[in-house]
């Protein structure tokens, strides 16, 4: 086996365009996944914390067992909901970087969800005497419960990028890993795997590694620097 | 929570013009193949060829032969180009497929440990190479996927009138690549394409040690799907694909495709 290093090396110093294309496709799939699943799972979370409906508990336990939902099962109903034949066939979305989007973020959205609901229960024990005081309803009192838990967010919002940066299961069926269109880091790697290039697909593993490190130290540093600034 | 509404309506309308971006410009096609064609490099070679001379992209999904017809059945390609003859026929006996063609063929060898414990290089005919595996116990890497490799194999298995079973069989269960370097690894026994085996980099021990029976011929063939079936199915354009791949520009290109100095694919269109 070459060895992956001096490989993973040269690839990022020729800045190999077919090796772009693919980084910037699974970055641009995971982020918009993280941004959706966000965007839904904040307050969903912040409200699934907040509010007293009778089964609660019940909604509770299923977003934390979804938080192990297998990719391949998540890319599955995906597909069979995209596909020609299923339900929403006509918007052809099958085999796009949107579809892969869709699966990613269903596999996120429960991470988001239950981290944000044990985040916002403990804060609101903490401070709901203090925001009640103030004259906060329930739900105003959201976007202040969630703006102080951003630290503790910020992992779960992390854990939620790692988890779909990391999968291959789901985009491999929904994107149909297509040259050039819909392949990612992970399913590169699975076809060089395939080929016997071992390799290389342990380089294109380091230059994904490298890529998640950089992304979570930046998250860190910006966590810090929102910690000094506004205490 | 108006705040959060308008945001959400912000950010899916966002994702939906970042994702259609890069698709629009271009007419393109969807087909179904198979690991062996995708992984030995033969559409790297071949389709921007196409693409310069029709300017239509053709954007492959490979998979196993069975799973390529069952994308084909359900309409979320516009060709399937696979390995398997009568699951080909049967495709369109059931009305799912217009026509089958032929394009190429290659053939299956059997690779395995290069100390040979099964003695194949002894074999006559490959039941008789299965059967010699089979009679020694040696290990043996199966895709046990459906695949068009899978078919083959077991009809190799039938020939030779045995019901593989036993702690010697393994049923990986992935395609040929995954399989080879299990095979690698054991190291086992495994029957593979001589286009994936070629372009294989990880051998480890293993060789071929069986080859050359007409029962391994491995023909490939070319299907539109039928636009009865799935109106959205774009006819002309997979057509001109059907059309240049069987010609004569289309054959030679296939033809044309060399790696480690021996041609992978013949082609044989009529």
């Amino acid at each position: 086996m070459d060895n992956p290093f001096v490989i993973a090396f040269g690839l990022i110093m020729q800045a190999d365009p077919a090796l772009m294309q693919i980084i910037s496709l699974s970055l641009r799939v995971t982020l918009s996944a993280v941004v959706i699943a966000c965007a839904i799972g904040l307050p969903l979370g912040a409200a699934l914390a907040l509010s007293r409906f009778r089964g609660k508990a019940m909604v509770i336990v299923i977003f934390n067992a979804l938080m192990g939902l297998p990719p391949v099962v998540a890319g599955l109903v995906v597909y069979l909901l995209l596909s020609r034949s299923g339900p929403l066939g006509g918007l052809a979305l099958l085999f796009t970087p949107t579809a892969m989007i869709l699966a990613q973020t269903v596999l996120i959205l429960p991470i988001i969800v239950s981290l944000t609901r044990s985040v916002v229960e403990d804060l609101w024990a903490e401070y709901q005497e203090h925001l009640l005081s103030l004259g906060a309803g329930r739900l105003q009192a959201v976007p202040t419960l969630l703006w102080d838990g951003r630290v503790s967010l910020l992992t779960g919002v992390l854990a939620g990028f790692g988890r779909a940066s990391a999968e291959v299961g789901a985009v491999l069926i929904v994107g149909g890993n297509i040259a050039g269109h819909t392949r990612t880091m992970t399913t590169a790697i699975t076809l060089e795997t395939a080929r016997g290039n071992l390799g290389l697909a342990v380089a294109l593993g380091l230059v994904l590694l490298s890529l998640t490190l950089a992304l979570n130290a930046a998250a860190w540093g910006a966590g810090q620097w929102a910690k000094g600034r506004l205490g | 929570m108006r705040n959060t509404r308008n945001f959400m309506i912000a950010a899916v309308s966002g994702l939906t013009l970042w994702a259609a971006l890069p698709a629009t410009a271009q007419e393109f096609i969807t087909v179904a193949s198979t690991t062996s064609t995708e992984n030995s490099g033969l559409f790297g070679h071949i389709l921007p060829l196409f693409q310069a001379e029709t300017g239509i992209e053709v954007r492959v999904v490979s998979q196993g032969t069975g799973q390529a017809l069952e994308t084909g059945r359900r309409g979320d390609a516009d060709v399937v180009f696979v390995h398997a003859r009568a699951q080909e026929e049967a495709f369109v006996a059931e009305g799912y497929g217009v026509q089958r063609l032929d394009v190429m063929y290659n053939d299956f060898v059997i690779v395995g440990p290069s100390d040979d414990p099964a003695g194949l290089r002894n074999a006559a005919t490959a039941p008789e190479a299965m059967a010699a595996i089979a009679g020694a116990g040696a290990s043996f890497a199966s895709r046990g996927d459906d695949s068009g490799t899978h078919v083959a194999e077991q009809t190799l298995w039938a020939l030779a009138e045995i019901d593989p079973a036993g702690t010697w069989y393994l049923s990986t269960g992935s395609s040929m690549g995954a399989t080879l370097n299990t095979a690698a690894q054991v190291p086992a026994y495994a029957l593979t394409d001589r286009g994936t085996w070629l372009s294989f980099a990880n051998r480890g021990p293993l060789e071929i040690v069986f080859e050359g029976d007409p029962v391994l011929f491995n023909p490939y063939g070319i299907i539109l799907v039928n636009p009865d079936r799935h109106p959205h199915v774009k006819a002309e354009q997979a057509l001109a694909f059907i059309e240049w791949i069987t010609s004569d520009t289309g054959q030679e290109a296939i033809a044309s495709f060399v790696v480690g100095g021996e041609q992978l694919f013949f082609p044989n269109a009529q």
